[in-house]
């Protein structure tokens, strides 16, 4: 009975604590890194107070969110209001059960993993859909119905490039994902195992929608709408304020790491080093996805430091009309490319 | 019989388990069909007895969640990450959508629903004779070896979302294509009922047209006289 249920299950719990903290701290300094990297591109100083070089700003506005007092407007339907905040935040860290950080690494490594984490970013849209509904306002019912527009859009060109990454490696689990990348391009033209084996290289087209229908399903700037500040003041998180505020912050930032990890899984060849040969091998695979995960969230910081926004018919042009025939298109000749060498 | 297709589930869950191992928790596997089973009953009760439409299909929502579970705990994990991609992820949203546009008012169409309560439960005893006739037949007889037929692949070394895509391509490719061309079909028909003829004088949005723009073709440059104006 101890054994076969305590045990097991105390080993899950402690897996699952700190890679929650660990994720949580790594955040709080990515959103500083947001603040800095858009600052700088600004010539701005960015956030420079708290602690050195202002390091410690996000710690002091996760204290000023929850000592600050929640208001919940008399019009709003009380229980979908508080409860929008968290199924945001709960979905987006509930993804990351599944990422295998390093060979292994993982706290359930499941058979049908990245249906896994497209099924749940998928779901990420319930919580500004609740939330705009639920305030009983014009703007953030507005920024919902955008939202429900657009996600479902962009979902289906990320899953079809999903479905080109499968073709290549013919597994449903992160971790197989990665280790395919393991030989791949550079192998076949006779190269040793290095980074050019990703998939970055063989499928860079969906590489390239791949990122930006992330920031896309995201809410990332340049596609915004949801919350475009100019139009909507703030979308659905309008009449949201300290925690349940906070809680939309850290779901749409931990939403968009998740983005990160699976951009570095599917195409950026996950733990894998750079180079496989001596060097670069001893370092730990954990390092070497961080770095890679922080490389994307910078090119996604990027981004939104030097593209205007979208407006809401190119958004949906590019959806519907750019990459959903491109992917599609994407879908066939990688099949029918791996069929005819026989590397399927 | 019951327990042992449970416990077959959980190895199929998690590959590197030993089979020995996912019997001794199947106890707990149990438990977590009855939390499933009577949280999809009881939210999809609230369904249809919830007086807010919107709290209905977020009832409806967490039936789903409900089902994909208990899809789980079967072994069915590809069959429960598309119920969750497709059902919640994208019919569930359009649903929400709908109905918070909708703005309908439950309370004024329930009224007069008690009228149809006889014609209701006829239909009701007829489809639960049914199920009975079904789920009691042969068909669903677990004792017997029906499976025999078409042996089950192995789960642990062969996992179902190949085994699915297997038959699907292979022994039921027909079907397959016939349910496309009905999705395709009623596709086509939600596109010409929303298409409607171009009218002249409206003003359209070319994409390709806004970004040929250039200094030379966009800005005019006039010498306005002073006090004219152009």
């Amino acid at each position: 009975m101890f054994e076969t249920y305590v045990v097991p299950g105390l080993i899950i719990l402690l897996q699952t604590l700190v890679l929650l903290v660990s994720l949580l701290v790594f955040t709080a300094f990515i959103l500083y890194a947001d603040r800095k990297i858009w600052a700088a591109v600004q010539s701005r100083r960015g956030p420079n107070v708290v602690g050195p070089w202002g390091l410690l700003q996000s710690f002091a506005d996760l204290l000023k969110f929850i000592l600050k007092e929640p208001i919940i407007p008399s019009g709003a339907n009380k229980g979908i209001f508080l409860l929008a905040p968290f199924v945001s935040a709960v979905l987006a860290l509930a993804a990351w059960a599944v990422i295998p950080l390093d060979d292994g690494w993982a706290i359930a490594s499941v058979n049908v993993g990245i249906l896994y984490v497209f099924a749940i970013s998928s779901l990420e849209v319930y919580g500004v859909i609740m939330a705009g509904w639920a305030s009983n306002s014009k703007y953030p019912f507005l920024g919902a119905l955008r939202s429900a527009a657009q996600m479902v859009s962009y979902e289906v060109s990320i899953g079809f490039v999903i479905v080109t990454v499968l073709l290549a490696v013919g597994s449903l689990n992160l971790g197989d994902i990665v280790l395919a990348q393991r030989d791949g391009l550079g192998t076949r033209l006779g190269l040793p195992n290095t980074f050019l084996d990703w998939h970055w290289l063989g499928l860079f087209p969906m590489f390239v929608i791949f990122f930006i229908s992330a920031l896309a399903e995201t809410n990332r700037p340049p596609f915004d709408l949801v919350e475009a500040e100019s139009e909507l003041v703030a979308g659905h998180m309008i009449e949201y304020s300290s925690t349940p505020y906070m809680m939309f912050m850290l779901g749409e930032y931990i939403a968009i790491l998740l983005m990160c990890a699976l951009t570095v899984i599917l195409f950026l060849g996950g733990w894998l080093p750079p180079f496989d040969f001596a060097p670069f091998t001893w370092v730990p695979g954990v390092f070497w996805f961080v770095l890679k995960l922080c490389f994307v969230f910078f090119l996604i910081s990027m981004v939104k430091a030097f593209v205007p926004r979208y407006r809401y018919d190119q958004l949906m042009r590019l959806g519907w009309k750019v990459f959903l025939p491109i992917s599609l298109f994407m879908v066939f000749a990688t099949a029918a490319f791996l069929k005819l060498m026989g590397w399927a | 019989m019951a327990v042992r297709l449970r416990h077959r589930a959980l190895a199929r869950w998690r590959p590197g388990r030993e089979i020995g191992e996912a019997i001794m928790i199947s106890g707990l596997g149990a438990a977590f069909f009855y939390l499933f089973a009577f949280v999809a009953v009881g939210s999809a009760f609230m369904v249809i007895a919830a007086r807010n439409p919107v709290h209905s299909v977020l009832y409806l929502i967490l039936t789903f969640f409900n089902a994909a579970a208990l899809f789980l705990l079967t072994g069915a994990e590809f069959l429960a990450m598309i119920l969750l991609v497709v059902y919640v992820g994208a019919v569930a949203v359009l649903f929400l959508f709908v109905v918070m546009m909708l703005d309908v008012d439950f309370a004024s169409m329930k009224r007069g629903a008690l009228e149809y309560a006889p014609i209701g439960a006829v239909v009701g005893i007829i489809l639960a004779a049914e199920l009975l006739i079904v789920l009691a037949g042969a068909a669903f007889d677990v004792e017997k070896p029906a499976q025999t037929a078409l042996p089950a692949p192995n789960p642990v070394v062969r996992h179902n979302t190949a085994a699915l895509g297997d038959i699907l391509y292979t022994d039921y490719i027909f079907f397959f294509q016939i349910a496309g061309i009905v999705l395709l079909v009623a596709m086509i028909g939600a596109i010409v009922l929303t298409l409607r003829p171009q009218r002249a004088g409206v003003k359209r949005q070319n994409m390709s047209q806004q970004v040929a723009r250039t200094p030379e073709t966009a800005i005019d440059v006039v010498d306005v006289e002073t006090g004219k104006g152009i």
